[in-house]
């Protein structure tokens, strides 16, 4: 048991630990969303959007988690602007404001003295720099974006499965899709610093794909995914800790090991 | 619940994407309680059509009312049964799930099912004969029972208009023939209904009216009146076939339909 608790005895890896199971969680159960309306792409666009904020944050001071909301929401308002007259496709538009801010970033964070390692921080995240103020924001973020959830439960269940009675019904289709890319954002920026702006994508999508081949409702495939986020990043933070490799890769290949594991356990239970 | 006038009034109203103009100039009017075929090639704009009652697609000129009131000011009035093919079957649903869909409308925002809304849910299955698969995901349905699904869910929704998209396309008989027995029982309770097919004759004689578009109104009334010769040829163009006898073919079967692919990608 030992070799359990021995990480523990620090203190950064105790906040690290918290932090990476809460965005587990929190990833996994706004991924069920993203795999189900299919906005894997957009949800790693929006993870590099966050870029620049980011950069300035660096830059010229003041709160990461600001810099980074503000950068994702600007972003995600801007995809929904140009896509929504129907003159431009979505993936379209979601492809030119991706590299865009992508651009803009590493162009801010290249001016720079620390290019390479403030780089690979925000790249691919640092979760033993989380600290209690960070971690602190981090559990009210993730709280306040799974109530909402839960709180637009059922429309978000409409919406996303037949967008034609969501709109028969009236209920405010453009509003919900707005919430969703909001709430969206907002998952990446929490996810920043344990997985990084390009893991993100991978705790979005991965254990709610894993959920998916295992669950016939919504409620139970959002509650598989949200228990293989948690495992995959507890898994995950104890390889990083005693192999020495970066924590969003531990992380991510943890979740990605669960679901080719689902994904065969699928395949033998229908042969 | 009683509004006057009865009717759905669509009043010049101009349908596209963007620049794109799918539907131009339309206007016409259906009485309470009649039952309308939607009929046209590939591509005239049936599903557009359906698109804008149900509010997905903005107007672009003109007005639609319905009981007299502009469209949007009625919370529960309208259902609509979509495509088959529009459904995402592998989307982590029951089949009980999706007809409980249909009354969340009535219900409020956050409140769970009253025991009201799961007496007809349960009405509405048994009426579809699918209380057996209650529990079953969609997933796992035959084409009968998703169609079925649907219905189920559409007699959930208690509507005063109701739009179903190509409801006799790639079902069997017994399907067909269950499918216009339902529509009788709602006719019995007023219901409106506006149906494209693209079933000729089945139009001809299983409706009270046609409404036959081309990007335009080509005709609209009874059916004797609205399928003839000059019409259809309007209509159909080269995919018509006229016989020396005076038969009318409409080729216009199976082709993938343009209109569905662009309107799915402006989604």
């Amino acid at each position: 048991m030992n070799w359990l608790l021995e990480p523990l005895t620090y203190q950064f890896m105790q906040r690290g630990l918290l932090a990476s199971v809460i965005v587990g969680v929190l990833c996994a159960v706004m991924g069920t969303y993203v795999v189900l309306r299919g906005m894997a792409f957009l949800g790693d666009a929006m993870a590099h959007a966050i870029l620049p904020g980011v950069a300035v944050v660096y830059l010229f001071g003041g709160n990461l988690l600001l810099g980074a909301g503000v950068a994702a929401i600007a972003v995600a308002l801007g995809i929904g602007f140009f896509s929504k007259q129907g003159d431009i496709k979505e993936d379209t538009a979601i492809g030119i404001l991706f590299a865009a801010a992508l651009a803009l970033g590493i162009a801010l964070i290249s001016a720079m003295q620390t290019y390479a390692v403030d780089l690979s921080h925000i790249l691919f995240g640092n979760v033993l720099s989380v600290s209690a103020s960070d971690l602190w924001l981090i559990a009210g973020l993730s709280f306040l974006i799974l109530l909402t959830v839960a709180i637009f439960y059922k429309q978000f269940l409409v919406a996303s499965f037949d967008p034609a009675l969501a709109s028969t019904l009236r209920l405010p289709t453009e509003l919900l899709r707005n919430l969703m890319l909001i709430l969206l954002a907002l998952t990446v920026v929490v996810s920043l610093q344990t997985v990084g702006v390009s893991l993100v994508a991978a705790m979005l999508v991965t254990p709610a794909a894993t959920a998916y081949l295992l669950a016939r409702r919504l409620l139970p495939m959002m509650l598989i995914s949200a228990a293989l986020g948690a495992l995959s990043s507890v898994i995950g933070l104890y390889l990083s800790y005693y192999l020495n490799i970066v924590s969003g890769s531990a992380i991510v290949l943890t979740a990605t090991f669960l679901f080719l594991l689902g994904f065969l356990w699928k395949r033998a239970k229908s042969l | 619940m009683t509004h006057t006038p009865h009717r759905l009034d669509v009043q010049n109203i101009r349908l596209g994407y963007g620049s794109k103009i799918i539907l131009d100039d339309l206007n016409f009017q259906i009485p309470h309680g009649a039952r309308v075929a939607v009929v046209g090639p590939n591509g005239a704009g049936k599903s557009t059509l359906f698109k804008a009652l149900v509010g997905l697609l903005p107007i672009q000129a003109g007005k639609i009312l319905i009981h007299g009131e502009a469209l949007g000011a009625h919370k529960d009035c309208v259902a609509y049964i979509p495509q088959r093919e529009a459904v995402d079957w592998r989307f982590p649903v029951t089949v009980e799930d999706v007809v409980m869909m249909g009354r969340y409308g009535q219900s409020g925002w956050l409140s769970r099912p009253s025991k009201r809304d799961r007496e007809i849910v349960a009405a509405s299955l048994q009426k579809m004969e699918i209380t057996n698969l209650a529990s079953r995901s969609i997933g796992q349905l035959s084409g009968g029972q998703q169609q079925r699904v649907f219905l189920a869910r559409a007699i959930a929704q208690e509507p005063h208009i109701l739009l179903m998209d190509e409801p006799f396309t790639g079902v069997d008989v017994a399907m067909q023939e269950a499918t216009l027995k339902l529509l009788d029982q709602l006719q019995d309770q007023e219901v409106t209904m506006l149906i494209s097919t693209h079933d000729l004759n089945l139009a001809a004689s299983r409706f009270d009216l046609i409404l036959l578009l081309n990007h335009r109104l080509i005709a609209y009334g009874a059916p004797q009146q609205v399928f003839t010769k000059e019409n259809l040829i309007q209509a159909f163009g080269r995919s018509l076939l006229v016989m020396e006898n005076g038969l009318l073919l409409v080729d216009d079967c199976c082709a993938s339909d343009a209109e569905h692919s662009r309107s799915a990608e402006a989604q």
